[in-house]
């Protein structure tokens, strides 16, 4: 059996410099977003006392679920034994190391203080899922660092399966975690749900493998390197399976709150009179995020072109940010409900549709947040070899199991 | 040498003197305590339960002087825009089947399993011991879950620059803040701001007194009329009580 070679990228041409530079310029308009927003508070974005969480929010916890999922293309190889998987392993680590980052990263600039980070670092309160969440979320660099170096130091790689079975178990954690930040708030009606974890976790498999892929077309293409069918057309299967999936756990999620009679202004918001969330649900999320590259990708010819492969993957990422707006943004827009029964009204906005306006700052900042992950990405593969030099179908296939 | 130990040796007496009558002294000013607030240098006691009870029937619809005192005591500008801190604000209910209205003041309820309490990370929203909810302005990082998490709406966030501050209630831009139940001026053995403006007013729509002590106003008003919890069905167990809603 051949063994499959991998090598750093050259990254000496100007498209190369390029890329880098774009990236960098992006990073340095969310830091600089950031130090606005700290330094005159947060009346300069469109958060309020309302709208708490914000457009941050939904880039940082699409980033943070997306990293988990990123991670699944290694699990498939170390932990499942699907050699075919196993030359993809190094790229799935360095995307979920990357893509967290930049979530955390956002998250972190947009807290009020920022600079108590060390706080937040060594004061724990042990029943706050956010709490949890600080050890999850540095316990996966850790883990999945480690899983890393087994995968690319040879003298490792017998310890590649039980470090991949760790960070596997890790992420599933990790992925629960992130619902679950949702999934106890008691006191909203649009989470408080035990359903958030599981959806938080299939959801993550579904954003996390477009990534992959994106990135994959993107890296193999742009550096003329092989890259055969029978990885691609493997991995955009699995793909039209998460999709489903997710489609399956939102049907679910709604028809439950749809039965109780007490969730039917917050579905009834959601799905048919919410405006932009109503409008985002049905056309980005189910639409454009679900149905359409569903559509394409189980499509006999159009699910074979690497173009619509590629439209289908981004197409996931959009619908995926929609969901994330829906169920952040959306969930805090539909008024809490103190008095049931009753008409209700204050100068605190009490028993009114909350508006939310993202403004520029907050965009920049999650953008930020996102070219953290691309250069990091891009800088990896250039230092070290994550990349295999081939993915042609006779290389894969004397894998292929 | 020999002075400072003659020094010494006087200041021993004078601590000795002092701790003998801090003895003496002591059940005296702890019974003072119970009854008064509490000394500066005074842990807050887990014998007591401050809350408030509001009496709706009383409250006067377009009234808005717990408010007002409210924004007085703690500085807050008053202002209703989005980003506005609101400690406490006025809500006018409409049952929608009868049409029987109601005005009643709505602020942190002061839950004895406090939701705000549980998700922050780092502990900086805590409940005092007397059952007061409150943030330690140190080390509250700004995350905004506690806005998240809490059902009554009660907390806002600190958007901006706040200036002119109450050295009792100190605020601070980046984080979150809302009702303390005044407990600067409860330990002073005071009321709270709102409660004395609604008495003011001629009112007495609020309430304060310790829960715990069955001889105190408030035990005994909860103990002979029905009261009503805010979303009782979440068993928070709030401080803040109210009547004829």
């Amino acid at each position: 059996m051949q063994p499959i070679a991998y090598r750093e990228i050259e990254g000496r041409s100007p498209a190369y410099y390029a890329l880098l530079g774009g990236l960098a310029l992006f990073v340095l308009f969310g830091l600089s977003a950031a130090y606005y927003m700290e330094e005159h508070g947060h009346i300069v974005t469109g958060m309020n006392n309302q709208i708490v969480w914000g457009m941050p929010h939904v880039f940082a916890v699409f980033l943070i679920v997306a990293a988990s999922g990123a991670l699944n293309v290694a699990s498939i190889g170390s932990v499942f034994g699907k050699s075919m998987y196993k030359p993809l392993a190094p790229l799935s680590g360095l995307l979920a190391i990357a893509m967290l980052l930049g979530g955390l990263t956002v998250l972190m600039l947009d807290l009020g203080r920022p600079d108590r980070l060390i706080v937040a670092m060594t004061y724990f309160n042990f029943k706050s899922v956010f709490a949890w969440n600080v050890f999850l979320y540095t316990g996966f660099f850790t883990v999945v660092a480690v899983y890393l170096w087994t995968m690319m130091e040879r003298r490792m790689n017998p310890y590649t399966k039980a470090a991949g079975m760790a960070a596997f178990i890790w992420r599933l954690l990790l992925t629960t975690g992130t619902g679950s930040i949702f999934g106890f708030l008691v006191a909203r009606q649009a989470y408080d749900s035990a359903l958030m974890a599981p959806m938080f976790i299939i959801m993550s498999f579904s954003y996390g493998l477009a990534v992959y892929i994106l990135v994959l077309l993107a890296a193999y293409n742009w550096t003329g390197r092989a890259l055969g069918d029978t990885v691609l057309l493997r991995l955009k299967k699995l793909l039209a399976v998460f999709i489903a999936a997710v489609l399956y756990f939102v049907a679910v999620f709604h028809m439950t709150n749809l039965y109780f009679t007490k969730q039917h202004g917050i579905e009834r918001f959601i799905l048919l009179d919410g405006g932009i969330h109503t409008l985002l649900f049905w056309v980005g999320q189910v639409l454009l995020g679900s149905l359409l590259p569903l559509a394409i990708l189980f499509h006999p010819t159009l699910g074979k072109q690497r173009p619509m492969i590629a439209l289908s993957a981004a197409l996931v990422i959009v619908g995926g940010l929609a969901q994330m707006y829906v169920t952040i943004i959306g969930g805090q827009a539909y008024p809490l409900d103190l008095f049931p029964g009753m008409q209700v009204t204050s100068t605190f906005y009490d028993g009114v549709i909350h508006h939310y306006t993202p403004s520029l700052p907050e965009i920049m900042l999650g953008l930020g947040g996102v070219a953290i992950a691309g250069a990091m990405v891009v800088f990896g593969i250039k230092i070290l070899r994550f990349l295999p030099e081939s993915l042609e179908n006779n290389v894969v296939d004397s894998h292929h199991k | 040498m020999s002075d400072e130990i003659n020094v010494s040796r006087r200041q021993i007496v004078g601590f000795g003197s002092a701790a003998l009558a801090g003895l003496a002294l002591a059940p005296g000013v702890l019974l003072y305590d119970l009854a008064h607030g509490k000394q500066p240098d005074e842990a807050v006691s887990g014998k007591v339960r401050w809350g408030m009870l509001i009496d709706t029937n009383n409250c006067k619809d377009g009234c808005n002087d717990c408010v007002k005192a409210c924004n007085t005591e703690a500085h807050l500008s008053g202002g209703t825009k989005e980003t506005d801190s609101q400690w406490m604000r006025k809500v006018e209910l409409k049952d929608m089947r009868t049409g029987r209205a109601t005005s009643l003041p709505m602020m942190c309820q002061h839950c004895a399993e406090p939701p705000c309490v549980d998700v922050c990370p780092t502990g900086a929203s805590f409940k005092r011991a007397d059952g007061i909810v409150l943030v330690d302005k140190h080390i509250c990082i700004g995350c905004r879950y506690c806005m998240m998490a809490c059902p009554y709406k009660a907390r806002s966030f600190v958007h901006e620059v706040v200036t002119d501050q109450n050295s009792d209630l100190p605020r601070g831009k980046g984080v979150v803040e809302s009702c303390t139940m005044c407990a600067h001026r409860v330990d002073r053995g005071q009321t709270t701001a709102c409660a004395e403006a609604c008495a003011s007013a001629g009112h007495n729509a609020i309430l304060f007194g310790d829960l715990n002590d069955p001889n105190s106003e408030i035990a005994k008003r909860v103990a002979t009329y029905a009261t009503t919890q805010v979303r009782a069905d979440l068993g928070l167990n709030p401080g803040i009580r109210y009547q004829g809603i």
